[in-house]
């Protein structure tokens, strides 16, 4: 390709890390080169490469990022977007260690002080709000680790709590099976649903899970079954994948399964594929989750050994670097294919046109984990948990001023104030809840009788989103709270659109400003129906609910 | 690029690895000179295979035989060894090119700066009438034009054998025609072209030179015997908007407005598309408009034209060239150019020339394949010049560098002579160590490049930097009977680091 | 054909055309900052959302497609409300002084009040170097702006990013629309997000080729000819008194048609119709940058913007 490369060179440390994952695509010799088309395809290799430079290396040379351009023929300019679109990939030096601090929603209630510095930087939710504080840390040449609680020294290694989890589900095996074991997973009644479907076939599987009325769990609660149906109609090829980007502040509960149960997303994503037909799968996991990718590169490692995975469909790990949007589907197919994480306008949908602009199949952890259940027990036995609209279990993340944080499991239908009881009732006088995450909304003590299910919270103008239960007694400082929100979205708005680029940024000053003078809430709200009206994706259109919701309840003014 | 992007395959052959080579899905490293063996190597692959579009051969061409014939002498092991590319891709893309449902053959001056380049041309038009790929929408043969008025210029009649439009100046009937309109009589014998000009000044049989536009003095090859003939010369007018090498020599210099934006007139271009060019600035002090200057010429010679505007000029040439009389100047305006031919005012213009030969039965003459053999080039490499050096220009630059000197652009190298990495190792040469350069014809000393696109073996100097580096003292005065080209794109030499 | 109602008027468009485009056909221009003919649509500006009915949110009318029976309303409340902010959010943001008066009438139209978010911030020099994700403390003491200084890195044309609204016209133009040069790519995230060469180096330095396409499709003056930067500095710069001829260029034999712009009998600009089937506005550093040839400036005629452009000419490159 008509690329010019930089004249930087890599160091050998770099040039053989970028050496083990790529080949040159192009072969050139004195009277011959063949590439064109065919090395231009291996784009999807940016975003590995990249990641394992960051992960041995500790950052993104000039020299690294040319060796990759060079090897991959991708434009050096390009590369750099692509590179510094991601929190965790620098493409300047930095200290071998680096420690990410959490000091999000749930962290903040429980750490005052926030170190900076070289190596010491804030970050966004890491999705241990169950173990809190939390800290990432970033090592160069050593696999990344978190530490939670982790409230000593950053670096530190303490390693992580053992997290609560109750429910006798999609839960069931979660601290029960070891999950490095494929027969420990096998002994708890791992791989039936799989046996099972390939013997009902794809028609029969769809049909069941259409049957059970399972919706996706990722907030837009879309009838999974009828997703299933109109890719597996698209032609071939069809591409499956799991969104394991869990980035809203406050979740945490995919982060669990994978960690506690990873042969079951595994056996799930086998299931749906059967089901649709599709060739290859990925599964997006979010880069804070070292122990997640690390467990699932382990049990697919094993299923690929035991022969359940192979030529005729593979699964592959790719890891995030650091950005909420690519949990927006779109955004997420635009990573994996090494572009920058920025969400398409849809139509066209991935049913349609997804992964490699191919029909493509997308699901999050928890819809997909649903369906050994549903292939096993049968779709109306599903359909029989829960509410007719709200079918099944689901995940509840529990966090903040409540007196066991953790992932609890629940059949649809039963209250909010059930659910908090379970986890053993608020810590203090509630002032406020945040349901459904950042992307969520404020309630107050009045909504705990409030049924969980899709139908109750859409009337009363709330989402349960990503699962996020998360309390704040009247000791908290709910301005500080709303404006961590508002940071959140401003930080990880992917910058395309002008609304959500720019009117995350002006939510957050005018927050800022209402420390000292009157909240300019008229402000605010046209901001927000702006972004709810115009913005490409899901992340502007919820950008400022919260904010809203807070204003509306009182809790700041 | 658009077709390249939505997947169409692209083969460029080319001994340097360009930039558009690096879009290429194959690039084939062509060695200099050798491209007849390669068109022919094909043909045969093609043949033999039976892609070749029969009834497209059978009704719209003659001497397919002879052709067959011709290139079954090209076998892929010999084609191999005389152009360097491996043969399964030589066979490759020609299997690619016959089976494509749409199909174009682009080239430019690495085909035609040889001492066979009709023969060469002649080698990839055989090509497109073996797989029909030629007068249909998609396919075709395109000669990319370096100059922006090199095609109006022939289109003109500036050609020693044409008078406007083509037409055969040795032709009764057309030279009888164009008599009429002009009302004068017009010499019934095709002139020199540049070449055989040069040969004649050498000679001492042309001793006067009119030069309009040119820059000879710079832009032939062995230029030191070119300016040794313009200096020979009795009597030298040159008409420019620069005082050139070539205007310096001159007796007489006709300063000139820059035809492109300070006088009106047309242009034609690559595609045969005539478009309008108009005047935004005031020339500068004395300069007039070539239109202007003739005009004068003509009166003091004796011959009153009155003064004609460039669009009473050009209302004449339609009707001397059928192909451009129905581009009036308010035609060309709404239509934004058109593409000759065009016959009269209601005719759109043609997207394509050869469609004729689509029709059934064939209304007009069939193209007869012309076999062609391949001929090395005439600058042979031999141990006192082992090194294939090929001229060209550089993206920000122009000919002689008159006009492209203007601006200052940021990524204008300068005049180099550009090596392979592996050459510079070898002669320890680094980037801006002076090289002494030297052909059978002169030596030059100029600041060397490396450039990833060469290989061993193979050098490049651009033409742009006439003052700096003089390549066209080293460059062979060989040239096509044919075109009158010379082979600028071959010449042995020798390298020296200073 | 489709037929839909836009407004409550009937239209009927051809299938594939864009909302965009059935609104135009019966005279009803919309607003565009990023939309241009030449160039595939990447949706981002949102000044041309419309209403239609069924559909959860706006939708850009740049991309979307006609679908039969689509009821399309493009001056509601809702659609009025969202230019307006997003025009606010713009023009509070970018300096937008040089867009052209289209758009200056539709900000009119809007009643755009860029003022309400407060005072404009001053112009800060680390936006090249800021890390995705960080935060950039924010004391809400004035609107944030991407005021920083000019990149002036060459002789032939200026990045003036105070002025970029960021709408990926440049970066497609220099990539898969037009050029294939790929030589800058938008970088960061959020409102960090800019246009980049690879580690901001300078043009030079990186794969730039010069051709000025970048410039052709920029709405906001962005990127500016270093002659039309250095006469507007010098306040010389007349565009009233100036002409522009079009003609062909002087070099190649594609037959570029360019625009020719003129003042004080001095070229000082060049652009190239869009609508010219030819190369749609494109071209290469000689038909846009290689006029030089035919103004010695200062040799004969000695004008008042002579030494700006030859002291811009003459500037070099860093």
């Amino acid at each position: 390709m008509d690329i010019r490369l930089m004249d930087d060179a890599p160091s050998d440390a770099e040039r053989a890390v970028i050496a083990a994952l790529i080949d040159p695509v192009e072969e050139v010799g004195s009277h011959l080169a063949i590439g064109g088309h065919s090395a231009r395809r291996h784009r999807h290799l940016l975003l590995p490469v990249l990641s394992a430079v960051q992960s041995e290396i500790g950052w993104v040379s000039k020299g690294a990022l040319n060796e990759i351009c060079r090897r991959l023929v991708i434009p050096p300019a390009e590369a750099y977007g692509v590179a510094s679109f991601y929190a965790l990939i620098s493409t300047t030096e930095r200290p071998s260690v680096v420690a990410h601090v959490c000091d999000d929603i749930a962290c903040r209630l429980v750490r005052s002080e926030f170190p900076h510095g070289d190596a010491v930087v804030s970050s966004p939710c890491l999705g241990q709000c169950d173990r809190r504080p939390a800290v990432l840390l970033q090592r160069a040449g050593v696999e990344d680790v978190v530490n939670a609680p982790g409230d000593q020294d950053p670096f530190e290694l303490v390693g992580v709590a053992d997290p609560t989890v109750v429910g006798d589900r999609l839960l069931a095996r979660v601290g029960h099976a070891d999950p490095e074991s494929i027969g420990s997973y096998a002994d708890h009644g791992g791989w039936q649903a799989l046996e099972k479907a390939r013997a009902l076939g794809p028609a029969a599987v769809i049909e069941e899970v259409e049957r059970s009325g399972l919706k996706g769990r990722g907030g837009a609660a879309f009838p999974t079954g009828v997703k299933w149906r109109a890719v597996a109609a698209e032609p071939a090829p069809r591409y499956l994948v799991c969104n394991a980007d869990e980035s809203e502040p406050g979740t945490f509960k995919d982060r669990v399964v994978m960690e506690g149960d990873p042969f079951a997303v595994i056996e799930s994503m086998i299931i749906a594929a059967v089901a649709t037909g599709c060739a290859k799968g990925y599964i997006y996991v979010r880069g804070e989750y070292p122990l997640a990718a690390s467990r699932l590169r382990h049990a697919l490692h094993e299923t690929r050994l035991a022969g359940q995975l192979g030529p005729e469909f593979d699964i592959e790990i790719i890891r995030g670097q650091g950005a909420y949007i690519c949990g927006e589907e779109t955004a997420l197919f635009n990573s994996i294919e090494g572009l920058r994480g920025e969400p398409r306008q849809k139509p066209p949908f991935p049913a349609q046109v997804g992964l490699f602009g191919r029909p493509t199949v997308i699901n999050n952890v928890e819809t997909l984990i649903n369906v050994p259940g549903i292939v096993l027990e049968g779709g109306e036995a599903f359909a029989a948990i829960g509410t007719p609209d709200s079918a099944g279990t689901r995940l509840f993340c529990l966090s903040g001023d409540i007196n066991r944080p953790g992932t609890y499991e629940v059949a649809m239908g039963g209250a909010l104030g059930e659910l908090v009881d379970l986890a053993g009732g608020f810590v203090g006088e509630t002032q406020a809840i945040l349901l459904g995450g950042a992307a969520g909304a404020f309630v107050d003590t009045e909504a705990l009788s409030m049924p969980l299910t899709f139908e109750d919270s859409r009337s009363r103008g709330v989402s349960l989103g990503s699962g996020v239960v998360m309390a704040f007694n009247s000791s908290r400082d709910m301005h500080d709270v709303v404006r961590r929100i508002a940071r959140f979205f401003r930080d990880e708005s992917c910058g395309q659109c002008v609304p959500c680029r720019v009117g995350t940024v002006r939510v957050e000053e005018a927050l800022a400003r209402s420390r000292s003078a009157p909240l300019e809430a008229g402000l605010i709200d046209e901001i927000d129906r702006a972004m709810k009206d115009a913005s490409i994706c899901g992340l502007g259109h919820t950008a400022a609910s919260v904010v809203r919701s807070a204003i509306s309840l009182g809790l700041i003014s | 690029m658009r077709g390249v992007r939505n997947g169409a395959r692209l083969y460029t052959v080319d001994p340097r690895r360009s930039e558009s080579a690096k879009w290429a899905d194959i690039w084939l490293g062509i060695d200099v000179g050798s491209d007849i063996a390669l068109a022919n190597g094909m043909a045969r692959v093609i043949i033999e295979r039976g892609l070749q579009h029969r009834d497209f051969i059978a009704n719209a061409t003659t001497s397919f035989d002879d052709y067959a014939a011709k290139v079954g002498e090209y076998p892929l092991d010999r084609v191999e060894e005389i152009t360097g590319i491996p043969s399964d891709v030589i066979e490759e893309m020609a299997v690619s090119y016959a089976s494509a449902g749409m199909a174009q053959i682009v080239w430019t001056l690495g085909i035609t700066e040889h001492h066979n380049a009709t023969d060469n041309v002649l080698a990839l038009i055989n090509l497109a009438l073996l797989t029909g790929h030629v007068g249909r929408y998609g396919s075709g043969l395109v000669p990319l034009r370096g100059q922006n008025n090199v095609q109006g210029g022939g289109d003109m009649g500036a050609i020693p054998n044409k008078l406007p439009g083509f037409q055969d100046v040795e032709d009764d009937d057309l030279r009888a025609r164009a008599e009429r309109i002009w009302n004068h009589t017009i010499p019934p014998k095709r002139g020199w072209h540049l070449t055989q000009m040069f040969e004649a000044m050498a000679a001492g049989k042309l001793r006067g030179l009119y030069v309009i536009g040119e820059n000879p003095a710079e832009s032939e090859a062995d230029v030191v015997h070119a300016r040794q003939a313009l200096e020979g010369l009795d009597f030298m007018v040159v008409q420019d908007i620069f005082l050139t090498r070539t205007a310096q020599m001159a007796d007489v210099v006709l300063p000139a407005a820059a035809d492109w934006c300070e006088s009106e007139g047309t242009v034609t271009s690559s595609e045969r598309r005539v478009q309008r060019v108009r005047k935004a600035l005031e020339p500068p002090g004395e300069a007039r408009p070539d239109v202007d200057i003739i005009g004068m010429l003509a009166r003091g010679m004796g011959a009153d034209w009155g003064q004609p505007t460039p669009e009473d000029a050009w209302n004449e040439l339609r009707l001397v060239s059928p192909m451009h009389a129905g581009m009036s100047y308010q035609r060309l305006e709404e239509l934004g150019g058109i593409q000759w031919p065009c016959y009269d005012e209601n005719h759109p213009g043609e997207l394509f020339i050869h469609g004729r030969l689509w029709k059934q039965p064939l209304e007009s003459p069939p193209a007869p394949f012309i076999a062609v053999d391949w001929v090395p080039p005439v600058d042979r490499l031999t141990n006192d010049f082992p090194y294939r050096m090929t001229t060209g220009r550089h993206l920000d630059g122009f000919n002689t560098g008159v006009q492209s000197a203007g601006y200052d652009s940021p990524i204008r190298t300068g005049g180099t002579i550009d090596i392979s990495p592996e050459d510079a190792d070898r002669l320890a040469i680094h980037d801006g160590d002076l090289v002494k350069v030297s052909s059978r014809r002169g030596t030059i000393e100029v600041p060397a490049r490396r450039d990833l696109a060469l290989r061993s073996g193979l050098v490049f100097m651009s033409v742009h930097y006439g003052e700096d580096a003089d390549v066209n003292q080293l460059t062979i005065d060989t040239w096509d009977p044919k075109s009158g080209t010379a082979e600028f794109k071959a010449t042995a030499v020798q390298l020296q680091k200073v | 054909m489709i037929s839909l109602t836009i407004d409550g008027q009937t239209v009927v468009s051809p299938e594939g055309a864009t909302l965009l485009e059935a609104c135009r056909s019966i005279g009803k221009d919309q607003p565009t900052l990023c939309y241009l003919e030449t160039l595939a649509p990447v949706n981002v500006c949102r000044v041309c959302v419309v209403e239609v009915e069924g559909s959860r949110t706006l939708v850009p009318s740049c991309s979307r497609k006609v679908e039969p029976g689509m009821k399309v309303q493009t001056e509601s409340e809702r659609v009025r409300h969202s230019r307006k902010v997003v025009f606010e959010l713009l023009a509070s943001s970018v300096d937008l002084s040089l867009v052209d008066d289209s758009v200056q009438e539709w900000m009119t139209n809007y009643q755009v009040d860029p003022g309400r978010f407060g005072d404009l911030a001053p112009l800060v020099d680390d936006r090249d170097e800021r890390h995705a994700g960080h935060h950039y403390e924010n004391t809400g003491t004035h609107a944030e702006t991407v005021f920083q200084p000019v990149k002036v890195d060459n002789s032939l044309y200026v990045r003036d990013y105070s002025r970029c609204i960021l709408c990926y016209k440049c970066v497609e133009a220099c990539g898969d629309d037009a050029q294939n040069t790929f030589a800058i790519a938008v970088a960061g995230r959020g409102f960090d997000a800019r246009i980049s060469t690879e580690f901001d180096v300078a043009l030079p330095q990186g794969a730039c080729v010069f051709c000025g396409n970048c410039i052709g499709v920029c709405p906001t003056g962005a990127l500016m000819f270093r002659s039309e930067h250095e006469l507007r500095a010098s306040d010389l710069w007349h565009e009233e008194e100036q002409t522009v001829t079009r003609t062909v260029c002087s070099y190649c034999g594609v037959g570029c048609n360019l625009e020719l712009h003129v003042q004080d009998n001095r070229i000082v600009k060049v652009t190239s119709p869009i609508d010219h089937s030819v190369t749609s506005g494109h071209l290469c550093i000689k038909g846009r940058f290689g006029y030089e040839y035919v103004q010695q400036l200062g040799d004969l005629a000695t004008t008042p913007i002579d030494d700006v452009l030859r002291r811009a000419r003459e500037a070099g490159t860093v």
